[in-house]
C-alpha cells in the first residue's frame, strides 16, 4: 500500500507538486492522469526514492521514502517513463542482471525469468539482443524487469505509451493478472479512458494539485460542475422551457437541434434537488415523456477542466 | 566479511566486465598495444646493439626499462580519464541509471564496480605487457623489485585519476564535461604540478637567498609529489631533483608523499561519489536558520 502525505516538491520557486495527499490500498490499481507537466513523474520519482521531496513524505508498505529508502526499494518495482537498455545484453541476460542486482538468488532467477517472459509475451525473443527489440517490446521487457524481485508495489510511469492498440489491451490483461496477485499498482497516463478501464481508482492531477480522486463515478461527480438533463415533453414545449428556466439550479435550457420535443437542461443541483425538480414538474402538469441524465464522457470532462488554465 | 566480499563480486561488476570484454575491439586494443610496445623494445635493442657503444648492455637495458615504464605510466594516465569519466554519467545519458539506482545495489558497490570495471581493461593491458619486461631482465640492469614498484605506481595513478573520473562523472551530468574536467585534472598532475613546483621554488629561493638547506618550504614539495612521472623518475634516479628537494627542507622521500596523497585523493573522491550517487532523501528542515 502507498500513503502520500502532504507531499510537496519545489524546483527553486516553481512548485511541481503541491501538498499531495493520497492513499492507495493494497491490491488496488490506481491511475494517475494529468496533462504534460502536471507532476506525475515527479510524484513517481519520489516514490521510487530517486528524488527528494521538499516537504511531506510518502510511505510504501509502511516504509518512509525519506527515512528508509533502502527498504522502499526492496518493495517496489519501478518502470520509468523513459529508459534505456544495455545494448549488448540478450533479453534473458538483461533480466538476469537485474535479478542479481535485486539480490534474487541465481536458482530463483532461472525459474522466474521464463515465467516473466511468458507473462509479457516475449518468450520467443529470449535470445535476442535487447537493442534489437521494438519499442513496445522493450516496454514489456521493462515491465517484466520491474517484477523480477516479486515486489508488492508497482510504480509504472506511462507503461502504455508507445504500445500499439493490441499491446495496450494485452497490457491491460497483464495488469489484471498482477492485480490478481494482490499487487498494489500506481500507473500514470495522459489518456483518461484507457486508464479508467484498467484502474479501480483514479486521481486527476494538474499543475501539481490533485483535483479529483476516487472511482470513476466519484470523479465524474467531483469534476462535473453541471450535468446535462435530457427532458422530452409531449406538448407545450414553451411552457416547459419557462418552467425549467425558473428553477434556481438550472443554468441554461436549450432545444435539441433535431428532436422537436427534446430539451437540454444544464443543471447544477444535487441529486436530491433533481428529484424535487422532477416532482415539481409533474405537479405543475408538465407532460414529461422522458427524463434522463446525459452520460458524459470522462475524456470530455478531463478536457474541460484542464483547458484554459495554461 | 561477506558484505565486503559482495562489494567486489556483484552483478554490476560482472555485467560491466562481460559487456566490455565481449567486444572484439577490446581484443584488438590489447593486440595493438602489445605489438607497439614490442616493436619499440625491439627497435631500441636493435639500434643500441648495432650502433651503440659496446652493444646492448645492462645500462641500455635499464634505459629501455625506464622508457617503457614511464611511457606506460604516461599512457595509463592519459587513458584513465577517458575510460572512467563516463562511468556514471554514461548510464545517466543512456537512461539506465534510474533503474540501477532503484535496485538493491548499494551506492558503494555501484561506484566501486564502475571504477574497477572501467580500469579492468587497463590492468589487463599492463599485465599483458609483463612478458616484455622479461626482455629487460634478460640483459640485466633492473631488479625485479623495480618492476613491482613500477607496477604499483601505474596502478595507484590509475586508481586515483580513475576515482576522480568517477567522481566527476557522478557530480557532472554530461559525460563530455566530466571527461574534459578529468583530463584537466590529469594535466594538472602531469604538467601543472611541475610548473607550480618551479614557480614556488623560485619564490622560496628568493626569500631565503643562498640557503640550500633552506627553511620549511613545503609548497614545492607538495606540488611535485603529486606528479607521478617525476616521482617515479626519482625512484629510478635518486639524484634527480635532489638539490631542489633539499631546498624544501623536507627529508621524506618523494614517493611516500605521492603514495599518501594519491590514496587520500582517491578515497575522498570515492566518498564524494558514493554520497552523491543517490539523492539524499532527507527533507531539509528550515530549523537551522533560527
Ligand atoms: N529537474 C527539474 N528542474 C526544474 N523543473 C522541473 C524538473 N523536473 C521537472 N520539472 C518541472 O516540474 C513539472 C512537473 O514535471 P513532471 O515530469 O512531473 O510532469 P509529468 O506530469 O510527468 O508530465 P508528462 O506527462 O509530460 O510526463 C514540469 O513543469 C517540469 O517542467
Ligand atoms: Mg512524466
Amino acid at each position: 500500500m502507498i500513503e502520500i502525505i502532504n507531499l510537496t516538491k519545489k524546483y527553486g520557486s516553481f512548485t511541481a507538486l503541491n501538498n499531495l495527499n493520497l492513499t492507495i490500498e493494497k491490491g488496488s490499481v490506481f491511475g494517475f492522469v494529468g496533462p504534460n507537466g502536471a507532476g506525475k513523474t515527479t510524484t513517481f520519482s519520489i516514490l521510487a526514492t530517486l528524488l527528494a521531496p521538499t516537504s511531506g513524505t510518502a510511505y510504501v508498505n509502511g516504509y518512509d521514502v525519506t527515512k528508509d529508502p533502502k527498504q522502499v526499494r526492496k518493495h517496489i518495482g519501478y518502470m520509468p517513463d523513459f529508459f534505456g537498455v544495455y545494448d549488448q545484453f540478450k533479453v534473458h541476460e538483461y533480466l538476469d542482471f537485474y535479478g542479481a542486482s535485486y539480490g534474487v538468488p541465481s536458482k530463483e532467477r532461472q525459474a522466474i525469468i521464463p515465467q516473466l517472459l511468458e507473462l509479457v509475451n516475449l518468450t520467443d525473443k529470449k535470445d535476442s539482443y535487447v537493442d534489437l527489440l521494438s519499442r513496445g517490446m522493450k516496454q514489456r521487457l521493462c515491465l517484466a524487469r520491474s517484477l523480477i524481485h516479486d515486489p508488492e508495489v508497482l510504480i509504472l510511469d506511462e507503461p502504455a505509451s508507445g504500445l500499439d492498440p493490441r499491446a495496450r489491451i494485452e497490457m491491460r490483461g497483464i495488469l489484471q493478472e498482477l492485480k490478481n496477485m494482490e499487487k498494489t499498482i500506481i500507473i500514470s497516463s495522459h489518456i483518461l479512458p484507457e486508464l479508467s478501464e484498467m484502474c479501480d481508482y483514479l486521481g486527476i492531477i494538474e499543475h501539481g494539485n490533485l483535483i479529483a480522486s476516487g472511482n470513476v463515478n466519484q470523479i465524474q461527480s467531483q469534476l462535473q460542475a453541471n450535468k446535462i438533463l435530457f427532458v422530452s415533453v409531449k406538448q407545450d414545449i414553451d411552457n416547459a422551457i419557462a418552467f425549467f428556466e425558473n428553477d434556481l439550479n438550472v443554468q441554461l435550457v436549450e432545444r435539441d437541434d433535431k428532436d422537436e420535443q427534446l430539451l437540454h437542461v444544464s443543471y447544477e443541483g444535487s441529486d436530491d434537488d433533481q428529484v424535487q425538480l422532477l416532482k415539481k414538474a409533474i405537479t405543475k402538469d408538465i407532460p414529461i415523456l422522458t427524463f434522463s441524465q446525459k452520460q458524459s464522457n470522462l475524456e470530455d470532462i478531463f478536457m474541460e477542466i484542464t483547458k484554459g488554465e495554461e | 566479511m561477506e558484505r565486503f566480499f559482495t562489494l567486489f563480486i556483484n552483478p554490476v561488476l560482472n555485467k560491466e566486465i562481460k559487456l566490455r570484454f565481449r567486444s572484439f575491439k577490446s581484443f584488438l586494443g590489447i593486440f595493438f598495444y602489445l605489438a607497439i610496445c614490442g616493436l619499440v623494445s625491439l627497435a631500441f635493442i636493435y639500434i643500441e646493439s648495432t650502433f651503440g657503444y659496446g652493444g646492448f648492455n645492462a645500462t641500455d637495458s635499464r634505459n629501455l626499462f625506464m622508457v617503457l615504464a614511464i611511457g606506460q605510466l604516461g599512457l595509463v594516465t592519459f587513458m584513465t580519464p577517458g575510460l572512467t569519466a563516463g562511468a556514471i554519467s554514461g548510464e545517466r545519458e543512456m537512461q539506465t541509471l534510474n533503474i540501477l539506482l532503484t535496485t538493491q545495489q548499494s551506492s558503494t558497490s555501484i561506484v566501486l564496480s564502475k571504477l574497477f570495471s572501467s580500469l579492468a581493461f587497463l590492468v589487463l593491458m599492463l599485465f599483458a605487457s609483463l612478458p616484455l619486461y622479461s626482455i629487460v631482465f634478460l640483459y640485466g640492469g633492473v631488479s625485479p623489485s623495480m618492476v613491482v614498484i613500477t607496477f604499483g605506481f601505474q596502478l595507484l595513478s590509475m586508481f586515483t585519476i580513475g576515482s576522480l573520473g568517477v567522481m566527476f562523472s557522478t557530480i557532472i551530468r554530461k559525460t563530455m564535461i566530466a571527461t574534459i574536467t578529468t583530463y584537466a585534472m590529469m594535466l594538472f598532475f602531469l604538467v601543472g604540478t611541475l610548473i607550480l613546483f618551479v614557480i614556488s621554488l623560485r619564490f622560496s629561493m628568493a626569500y631565503n637567498p643562498g640557503s640550500v638547506s633552506g627553511g620549511n618550504e613545503y609548497l614545492p614539495y607538495l606540488f611535485i609529489m603529486l606528479n607521478p612521472i617525476v616521482t617515479l623518475f626519482t625512484i629510478y634516479e635518486p639524484s634527480a631533483f635532489s638539490y631542489e628537494l633539499q631546498a624544501t627542507g623536507i627529508e621524506w622521500p618523494l614517493w611516500s608523499g605521492f603514495v599518501i596523497s594519491y590514496f587520500l585523493i582517491a578515497i575522498v573522491a570515492l566518498i564524494i561519489s558514493i554520497r552523491r550517487l543517490r539523492p539524499s532523501m532527507k527533507v531539509k528542515t528550515r530549523k537551522k536558520k533560527e
